[in-house]
Parts: structure tokens; C-alpha cells; sequence
């Protein structure tokens, strides 16, 4: 093999310089490599003028200034460890602000290399027991990795289903298949129990294996297995009985004895069969003892890891085959995206505890984390070819701890996203090309935002190839970051977006849009205040749908915002969708608002611009008029022209200037602004700011808002909470109103009330 | 006499039990035939009984395990000798011819069989020995006959025993008892594959599970890496080995005990671990090979056997089957590994005729058919 292979290394170990706490987990033949580093990117930031002292009329409503701002990363990478030496010498080279003395080591090779780790980065190797790794690392990547197990299914039409991470994590079984099987029940984060194991493991395949077939590598002989016939060589519950054994519903095909033929039949077996025969006769057995444990623990949640099967279709197969047979479907077999880098991680964070790293939530970043299977060359020769055998994982920390909204009604069975497009073909094929096309237009945009930057060009075209590669693996593996929907592709661009220092490229266009729409607001909330109660009503959910059609991230609308700036907020009006909308619940909504006034409404908004100002807030007037406290929850970090925090921060002030019903309510604290936590154009409710969740449950909070496409229709249209709800959104996407059974600017306006217990 | 001699089913007697790998024959030798009988017994009855008991092998392959038999045995109002044969499955068709070569269908007479091969071989008995074969349940008949043999003993002395100290090599050693009172009972029945049944009276009883890891994977897997050909062969070679060689220990791995978990340095981590290295493969003997397969099954079906018995909280477990049959090896680490996985708790207990009672029980199928008319 070649050792001497030229790193890529802005690719490979990703802001070195920055490095500081390393761990390394060293097994048979992967080596995995961590370091935490402090990552400098651009933000954009609005500041308020004083408005005392600036008055001028074309004078901008804030200003915005782009900030350098550090933040928290971690980074795993994996390698063979072929080239543990090549990489050692990569990481002693560049490594230049670092303070740190030691290097956290586990796995069973991190004795073999200790001197030559020491010798080369000239830092102490600190061993930790691989066990306690290995179940720190499987908390630290359930907690905050959504999607990151998944159910394995051979036939299906997607491989890959990836679960819901119940909000408590605990109870559950690690089974861990290295040369022997760790059978370990965890039940908190530092509570956990080796209750078995078994000596028949990955070690018995491989040894056994490299005995009866003369193949000497593990993964020569799953190939040789994945060829083979097993009933050739296993004597089958037929080749007994000449049939099934009825009365105790064993079927014919099952194995009654493994290798029974060898000793009965006097003749040659292929390599394939009887590396088949030992595959089924590992997994099986691995797989029997697992339930008898799960059983006897009343555990129902069972992952599995271990180089046996890390990233190996054929065993997850034959694991997942056992389990179902022995539980007959009353217990999964779970896998984990991120299995290899558990020891890794586990190491690290021992070594990371004065920086707390379990008191923050962590997000994935897409734009530097390879996929699933990224190195697999049979699945994905593209990437492959790109970066040798080198797998990453990175995990950004993120400002804000994240929790569920305490509103959903069952939070192990909520899950974001409309439609997943890992199972959905036909939608998969629209939203990639949908995201392809609407590329040039994004690039452009994130240009035009940064003029006086000279290299602006380059970056933009440095994050279409990125954002274009990605487009194209998820083509071939849509199961790359768990399951692929529309919220992932977004939130996939706009980490690309800022990892080529694009932070905000809607931030001139959201700043002119508010100004203008701003201007208007007195004469709307006149014109609404002349109306009668019923007419009003009426007229402020229009204003609210119509407001939202604003909106760039749709490209039907940017396209005719781009062409015709003086599309207004009557234009709008015009094309909506009439009475009756696609979804209609207006008149149930009237009905209620007879009724008592609801305590506490939490308003996850929109856009920027006429929605937010022209929309959202005279809505918002009406609720505060009735004696509704509002909390209007915004994003924390940018995404496409939706509004965010800080920036309605100002906006409110300026509206509360104007308007006193808007001043009272903002002084008397009736009127709250919060973050929801994401930076993200959808919504997820199981990942809000833990302020947001306080503030929601000391306001008693009984009505939920949720505007939007990406917040109401790709996310969150079949959430179910514990409250009123009121979901609306305009369609702006003629493919999806087509499948909802509607046209372009549908209406979809869903006022739900849970069932009364 | 006459009238009480017809409610018995006629001569010859024969229990069957065919497996994947052994047929298991079971066969009463009346010792206390009169004159009058001797002169009325058709001379192919009389030829089959002197060919039985005369020899001690059969064929190639056919074996009577002499000192097995249970002499001065009262069945059915008849006082004999129980005969316990086995010969190889594969055989089968040889045995049939014989049935035919013999005209056995004349004697009208039941052939009870049990076993999938009764099932598997049902229309070649009928088709070329023109014989027509009672099938048995193998799991019915396996806990009746072991009630049975348990209960007349073996020759004066106890069917059951258990190791005593089975924790201590030094002082391990077998003592004789009574499986008295043997309800609830785990029972492991170890023939080419596993089962595990949890036994709560004479008819009450359920398969717990299985496991395709038992004797026909050690014979199999013994056969594909050392070449031998037979089941004493193979035990042979394991007698001799050592298993350490091939199999990774918890010390190879943490140079001692893996004190974290508990584990004893010299617990097995990996069966079959050292054999990923090539130098390791080059440097083993086939003895260790067969020692290391005959553990690597062993344990095994010993952790199933636990997990079972503490999930359906049984705490005694019988170990019965073929895969016994010569072989302390395997009997001694079983109650090994109940006694010591189970910190004293669970007890393993074996019996003598370790793979004849799903024979026994057909042949008591024969006897109860005709005594209830």
C-alpha cells in the first residue's frame, strides 16, 4: 500500500492551526483522530443608528457590519492506519497555537503506537479504558445527532430508515462486536454495566474465517461471504425433517446446524459457502444472545457496533435478520451513522471536560462531515476517488442549548419533516434538480453581497462546487446525513454558505425590504382599524398569507421579485388563492376568537420584510388587543430572508415608536421576542433555545403560530401539540401545491385543537 | 394369559429416534420367553433378536452401546434387556433395505419413529419396505422417555449426575443422584443442533429456543480444519490440544483481568482471535484446533443455557444429547460455566444415556398405543 500519500490538507485536517485537545482511538485497522479547534468565520451583525440623533428619511433603518466571531468546533477524521505515520508527521507540521501536553488514547492499538505518537507530536499518550470511551462517545452522538440511528433493511427501498432520538436517551443496549461481543446496558451517562458478552465475535469470523477460506483479510472474506450459499455447507431444518417442522412453526429453512453438512458429507465446500455458513453462524448467535439480554433487562433499544459491523452491509443484514427472528419483530436491530468514531469521541470529551462540552448542544456541520458509507468504494467511487479513504465528521457547537418544545404532545414520535425524500423517489428527483437549478441564482446573490470584496467570485464559486458535490452524493446516497429532506438540502446549503464566508447573503435585501415595509405600516393598521371585527378578522389572516408571499426562498418568487421590484403587498392579495383555500379552517378560527381570549400565543415567523412588518405584526396588534400575551420567536442565526432575532429586535422598537397598542405591550412585557435556537429556514421542535422553552412554560402558553413553507409545510405539518395550533402557509411551489392537490399560491390555513383527554 | 397377551403390541419392540446425524435405535430383548413362545416365534423375529443381541456393531457404521443396556427391565407385563444402537443417518437407506431383506412387514408390528427423519424418510420406508412408520413428536418423546429411564434407573444405579467442585479442575469429580422431583426443569438437548426446552410436568412443556451451534458445528467444523473424520476422532484430537493456542484471551488483549468489567485474564475474549494473524495460524496444531472448536461450542451453548434458565427462572439445568457422549471435555466446562456464571446458583445435570430418550420415548409410544385400546 502506498504510504506516502500527498494529503489534501485543507481537506483532511481542517484548521489545524487552531487545534487544541487531541484523542486518538487506534483499532485494528482504522485510526481515528480528534481535535477540538476555535473556527473564525464572518457573521453579520445590525446595529441600530440612534435614532435621536439621525432622522433623515433615506437614511437606512439599521446598519449592518460583518464580524469576525469565534466559535467551537470538533473534528473527527478516520484513516487506515497505514497512514498513522504520514498523518502524524502532517498534524507535528502544522500544528502551531497549541498548548496542549497530552493525547487521549484508546482502542486496542493505542499501546502499539504510543512511542511513535509520543515521539513524533512530542505529547504524553494518556490511555483511557475503551469501554467508558466507547459509551460517552454513543451518548455525546445520540443526544446530538438527530437521525443518527438507523434501522438496516436490505430490500427496502430505502436501506437506510433512520430513527427519531427519543428525548431520553436511557435506557439502552450497546452491543459492541469487536474480536469478542461487549454486551453493556446504559442507563445514564455515567451509569453503565457490562451484563455480558460472548467470545464468539468479529475475531471468530476473521480467525475461523481465515482458516477454512486461506483469505486473509476481514473484508476479502464478507465479499467471499456475500458470494456464498450457506445451505450448501449448514445442515437446514428440511434436511432433517424433508420439510418444516409444523408443530413448532421451525420453517424448512432454517438452520438447524451450522456446518452440519461438513460432517456428514464427504466432499469440497466453495470459500464463499462456508464463509457465508460462519457469517450466519456469528450474526445468529450474536444475535440470540442479544435478545436473551434485551429480554431479561426489558430493553427494547439495542444498537450495534464494533468493527464487525461498522459500515458492512452484509452483517448489519444478517444482524438485523437475527434480531428479528429471535424477538420476532419486537426489537429492532439499531445502527449508528457515526459507530467508528465513538472511542474517539469518548476519549476526547474525557480529556475536554473543563470546557464542558456536554453542557452545549452540538449540531452536524453537512458542508464538512462526509457522509454515511462515504468511504465505501462500491457505493460511492466518486469520493473515493477525491480523498483517499479519508472519512470526516464535524460537529459545530452550537450558542444556544437546545431542547424540546414542551408543547408537543409525544416527543419520541415527533418528527419534523412533511416528506422524506430518502424514501421517496419521485420527490427526491424534483428537490435535487429544484436545488441544482435554483444554484446560479444563490451564487449570484451571495456575490452581490459582498461587492466590495474582491474575491467574493472566488468563494461563491468554491461553494457551488462544494454545495454541488453534495447535491450529487446525496443523488447517489440520499442516506448520507440521515434521512434527506428539504429542511436537510437548506440547512446543507447554508452551512456550505458559511463555510466560504457567505454569512448573511440576504442581509442588503432584508435591510431595503423592512425600510420600505415599514413605511407602510401606519397606513395598513389605519385601513384595518376601519373595518369591522369580522372584516378585520378576515383582512388580517389575508395580510398575514399575503405577506408570506414574500419570500426568496422560493423560486417562483424570487424569480418575479428579481424581475419586477414593484410587486406589492395588494398584488399579493391578488393571487391568493380564493375562498375556499386548499386547507380551510378559517371559520373554525373565527368561532374560537368569539371565544375567551387564549393566554399566551408563540409566533415562529417568517420573512423579512412585509410579512413580518405588514403581516405578522397587525396580527399580533389584534392578539395584544384581546388580551393575548405574544412571545414571537425568530431565528438566532441568519437563513435566506427570513428575519432574525436581532434584526426584529429593531424592527420592533421602530413599530413601537409608531404605534403605542405595540409600546404598551413591549413595556409591560406582554410582547416578548425570543430565539428559536436555528439558523435554519424549517423548524425543528425537538431542537428549540432553552429560553424559549422556559419562556413558553411560565407564560402557559395555549396557542402555537407556525408561518411558513419551510416552518409549516416542509416541517411541522403533521406535528401534533398539546395546544391550539394554527398552521398557514401560501405554497409558492407548483410541484408541491400539485401533490397537496392545489395550484400554485395555494392557501393552506390549519387551525388544529388537540383532543380533549 | 391369552386374553392379557393380546392387549400387547407384538414382537419385536423397537423405539427409533432418526436425527440429522444419528439414528438412535432402541430395542427389548424379552428374556422370559416360554417354550410355547420360542416354538410360535416366526423364524425372521427369532433371526432379527439373535442378529441384535449376538453382535455389537452392525455394518460399517452400526454401533450397540453394550454398556448402556438395562438389564432385568420389566416393560409392558415383559421382562428383557433394553439394547441402545445408533448408527449414522446418512445410512439410512442401507437400514431401510435391510427392513425389506428381513421382511420386517410381515410381523406386524408398529415401527414407532421419532425425529425429523421420520418425517424425511417416512415414504422410503413405506415405499421400499413396504413398512409403515408411527411418527412421534421428538420433543414428546424425548422428555417422556428421559422420565422413563430416569425413573427404573440404571441397573441399580442413579440415571443423573452432576460434578461436584465443578469450579476446581483438581477436585471436580462426578457423583451419581436422583433427579427427583425434576420439575421445573431447563433441558438441554445437544444432538447436530440445540434445543431448549423449559419442562414443568410430565406434559407440560415449551421449547424455549435453539441454536444452529452444536455438535454437527463441532464435527463439521473440526472435519474442514483437521481433516478427521468421525466424532471420536475429533474428541480424541481435542483431548489433546489446547485451545489457548488459537483462541485470544482477556489477557492477551489487557495483559490481565479487564478489572473494569470483572473479567479473569484467562476468560476467553476471542474464540478462534489469535487465528486473525498469520504467524499465529502457521504455528498451531490440529489438536489445538479441535480443542479450541469443542470450547468455542461448549461455552456457548452453556451462555444460551444460563440466559435461558435465568430468564424462565429455572435453576436446573439438564444437558442431554449425542454431543455428550464420550466427552468430559464438554460436560465438565458446562457445569463450569453454569456454577461459575451463575455465582453458584445454577446447576448442571447430565444423564447416562445421554442421547437414547427420544428412542426410549417412541418405543414407550409402541407399549402405551396398545395398552389403552
Amino acid at each position: 500500500m502506498d504510504k506516502s500519500i500527498t494529503l489534501p490538507p485543507d481537506e483532511i485536517f481542517r484548521n489545524l492551526e487552531n487545534a487544541k485537545r487531541f484523542a486518538i482511538d487506534i483499532g485494528g485497522s482504522l485510526t481515528k483522530l480528534a481535535y477540538y479547534s476555535t473556527v473564525q468565520h464572518k457573521v453579520a451583525k445590525v446595529r441600530s443608528f440612534d435614532h435621536a440623533v439621525k432622522e433623515a428619511q433615506e437614511d437606512p433603518l439599521y446598519e449592518i457590519s460583518v464580524q469576525e466571531e469565534i466559535t467551537a468546533r470538533l473534528h473527527f477524521i478516520k484513516f487506515e492506519n497505514t497512514y498513522i505515520e504520514t498523518c502524524l508527521d502532517f498534524i507535528k507540521d502544522h500544528l502551531v497555537n497549541t498548548e496542549t501536553k497530552v493525547i487521549k488514547a484508546t482502542g486496542g492499538g493505542a499501546y502499539k503506537f504510543k512511542n511513535l505518537i509520543e515521539k513524533k507530536l512530542k505529547l504524553k499518550v494518556d490511555k483511557e479504558d475503551e469501554m467508558s470511551c466507547l459509551i460517552k462517545g454513543c451518548n455525546f452522538v445520540l443526544r446530538n445527532i438527530p437521525h443518527e440511528a438507523f434501522v438496516y433493511a436490505k430490500h427496502a427501498d430505502s436501506e437506510f430508515r433512520f430513527q427519531n432520538t427519543h428525548p431520553d436517551i436511557f435506557p439502552y443496549l450497546l452491543v459492541n462486536i469487536g474480536s469478542g461481543v461487549s454486551i453493556v446496558k446504559v442507563e445514564s451517562e455515567d451509569k453503565f454495566e457490562r451484563i455480558g458478552g460472548s467470545s464468539i465475535g468479529g475475531g471468530t469470523f476473521w480467525g475461523l474465517g481465515a482458516l477454512l477460506t486461506k483469505t486473509k483479510r476481514f473484508d476479502e472474506l464478507l465479499q467471499l461471504a456475500s458470494k456464498g450459499q450457506h445451505t450448501n455447507v449448514d445442515m437446514l431444518v428440511k434436511d432433517i425433517y424433508g420439510g418444516a417442522y409444523g408443530s413448532l412453526g421451525l420453517t424448512g429453512d432454517l438452520i438447524a446446524s451450522s456446518f452440519g453438512k461438513s460432517a456428514t458429507t464427504d466432499k469440497e465446500f466453495s470459500k464463499e459457502d462456508m464463509a457465508k455458513s460462519l457469517l450466519h453462524m456469528i450474526s445468529n448467535d450474536i444475535g440470540q444472545l442479544a435478545c436473551l439480554y434485551a429480554k431479561l433487562h426489558n430493553l427494547t433499544r439495542v444498537y450495534f457496533g464494533g468493527f464487525f459491523i461498522r459500515g458492512h452491509p452484509v452483517t448489519m443484514h444478517t444482524i438485523t435478520y437475527s434480531i428479528n427472528f429471535f424477538t420476532k419483530g419486537e426489537v429492532q436491530a439499531l445502527f449508528l451513522r457515526h459507530e467508528g468514531y465513538l472511542g474517539a469521541i469518548g476519549a476526547f470529551l474525557k480529556g475536554a471536560e473543563e470546557d464542558n462540552p456536554n453542557q452545549y448542544s452540538w449540531g452536524e456541520n453537512y458542508a464538512g462531515s462526509s457522509g454515511l458509507m462515504s468511504v465505501s468504494p462500491d457505493l460511492n467511487p466518486m469520493q473515493r476517488a477525491r480523498s483517499g479513504t479519508f472519512d470526516m465528521l464535524e460537529m459545530d457547537r452550537l450558542e444556544r442549548q437546545l431542547v424540546n418544545l414542551p408543547l408537543l404532545q409525544d416527543p419520541s414520535s415527533y418528527i419534523p419533516d412533511t416528506v422524506d425524500l430518502t424514501e421517496d423517489a419521485l420527490a427526491r428527483e424534483y428537490w435535487l434538480y429544484c436545488f441544482e437549478e435554483a444554484l446560479d441564482g444563490v451564487v449570484k446573490r451571495a456575490v452581490a453581497s459582498q461587492r466590495d470584496q474582491p474575491e467574493a467570485a472566488e468563494r461563491a464559486e468554491k461553494f457551488r462546487q462544494k454545495y454541488c458535490h453534495k447535491l450529487q452524493t446525496l443523488r447517489h446516497q440520499p442516506f448520507a446525513y440521515g434521512s434527506l429532506t428539504v429542511r436537510s438540502l437548506l440547512d446543507t446549503r447554508e452551512h456550505c454558505l458559511n463555510e466560504f464566508n457567505f454569512p448573511d447573503p440576504y442581509s442588503k435585501i432584508k435591510q431595503r425590504e423592512n425600510d420600505m415595509a415599514l413605511k407602510y405600516y401606519q397606513k395598513v393598521v389605519k385601513s384595518l382599524d376601519e373595518l369591522n371585527w369580522d372584516q378585520r378578522q378576515f383582512a388580517l389572516v389575508r395580510g398575514l398569507l399575503a405577506g408570506n408571499v414574500f419570500d426568496w426562498g422560493a423560486k417562483a418568487v424570487s424569480d418575479v421579485l428579481e424581475s419586477d421590484p414593484e410587486f406589492g403587498f395588494e398584488e399579493a392579495k391578488r393571487q391568493l388563492q380564493e375562498r375556499p383555500w386548499l386547507v380551510d379552517a378559517y371559520n373554525e378560527w373565527i368561532e374560537r376568537l368569539k371565544g375567551p381570549p387564549h393566554k399566551c400565543a408563540l409566533f415562529f415567523v417568517d420573512n423579512s420584510g412585509i410579512d413580518i412588518i405588514l403581516g405578522v405584526f397587525p396580527f399580533v396588534r389584534e392578539l395584544l388587543s384581546r388580551g393575548t400575551e405574544v412571545v414571537l420567536a425568530s431565528n438566532s442565526g441568519p437563513a435566506l430572508n427570513d428575519v432574525t432575532n436581532s434584526e426584529l429586535q429593531i424592527l420592533t422598537e421602530r413599530i413601537a415608536d409608531m404605534d403605542p397598542i405595540i409600546q404598551t405591550a413591549v413595556k409591560e412585557d406582554r410582547l416578548t421576542l425570543v430565539q428559536s435556537g436555528s439558523s435554519s429556514p424549517c423548524l425543528d421542535l425537538s431542537r428549540l433555545d432553552k429560553v424559549l422553552a422556559t419562556v413558553v412554560r411560565e407564560r402557559g402558553t395555549d396557542l402555537v403560530i407556525i408561518e411558513g413553507m419551510g416552518r409549516a409545510i416542509h416541517t411541522n405539518y403533521y406535528a401534533r401539540l398539546n395546544c391550539e395550533s394554527l398552521k398557514l402557509a401560501v405554497i409558492k411551489n407548483s410541484w408541491l401545491a400539485e401533490r397537496l392537490g392545489g395550484k400554485i399560491f395555494s392557501v393552506v390555513f390549519k387551525y388544529e385543537v388537540p383532543a380533549k383527554a | 394369559m391369552k386374553l392379557k397377551d393380546i392387549r400387547k403390541p407384538a414382537f419385536p419392540w423397537f423405539g427409533m429416534d432418526i436425527g440429522g446425524t444419528l439414528v438412535k435405535l432402541v430395542y427389548f430383548e424379552p428374556k422370559d420367553i416360554t417354550a410355547e413362545e420360542e416354538q410360535e416365534e416366526v423364524e425372521n423375529l427369532k433371526s432379527i433378536r439373535r442378529y441384535l443381541t449376538s453382535n455389537t456393531a452392525y455394518g460399517k457404521t452400526g454401533v450397540r452401546d453394550v454398556h448402556l443396556e438395562l438389564r432385568n427391565l420389566t416393560m409392558c407385563g415383559r421382562r428383557g434387556t433394553l439394547h441402545f444402537i445408533r448408527f449414522p443417518t446418512h445410512a439410512m437407506h442401507r437400514f431401510i433395505q435391510m427392513g425389506r431383506d428381513k421382511n420386517f412387514s410381515s410381523l406386524h408390528t408398529t415401527l414407532c419413529a421419532t425425529g425429523g427423519g421420520a418425517y424425511k424418510f417416512e415414504n422410503d420406508f413405506r415405499t421400499m419396505a413396504d413398512l409403515e412408520l408411527l411418527k412421534l413428536d421428538e420433543l414428546d418423546c424425548l422428555i417422556q422417555g428421559l422420565l422413563y429411564v430416569d425413573s427404573v434407573g440404571f441397573n441399580g444405579h442413579p440415571e443423573c449426575y452432576y460434578f461436584e467442585n465443578p469450579s476446581d479442575t483438581q477436585n471436580c469429580v462426578k457423583q451419581p443422584c436422583c433427579l427427583e422431583n425434576p420439575f421445573p426443569m431447563l433441558l438441554v438437548n445437544i444432538g447436530s443442533g440445540v434445543s431448549i426446552l423449559a419442562v414443568y410436568s410430565k406434559d407440560n412443556y415449551k421449547r424455549v429456543t435453539g441454536t444452529s451451534l452444536g455438535g454437527g458445528t463441532f464435527l463439521g467444523l473440526c472435519c474442514l480444519l483437521t481433516g478427521c473424520e468421525t466424532f471420536e476422532e475429533a474428541l480424541e484430537m481435542a483431548s489433546k490440544g489446547d485451545s489457548t493456542n488459537v483462541d485470544k484471551l482477556v489477557k492477551d488483549i489487557y495483559g490481565g483481568d479487564y478489572q473494569r468489567f470483572g473479567l479473569q485474564g484467562s476468560a476467553v475474549a476471542s474464540s478462534f482471535g489469535h487465528m486473525m494473524s498469520k504467524e499465529k495460524r502457521d504455528s498451531i496444531s490440529k489438536e489445538d484446533l479441535a480443542r479450541a472448536t469443542l470450547v468455542t461450542i461448549t461455552n456457548n451453548i452453556g451462555s444460551i443455557a444460563r440466559m435461558c434458565a435465568v430468564n424462565e427462572k429455572i435453576d436446573r439445568v439438564v444437558f442431554v444429547g449425542n454431543f455428550l457422549r464420550i466427552n468430559t471435555v464438554s460436560t465438565k466446562l458446562l457445569a463450569y460455566a453454569m456454577d461459575f456464571w451463575s455465582k453458584g446458583q445454577l446447576r448442571a445435570l447430565f444423564l447416562e444415556h445421554e442421547g437414547y430418550f427420544g428412542a426410549v420415548g417412541a418405543l414407550l409410544e409402541l407399549l402405551k398405543s396398545s395398552e389403552d385400546p
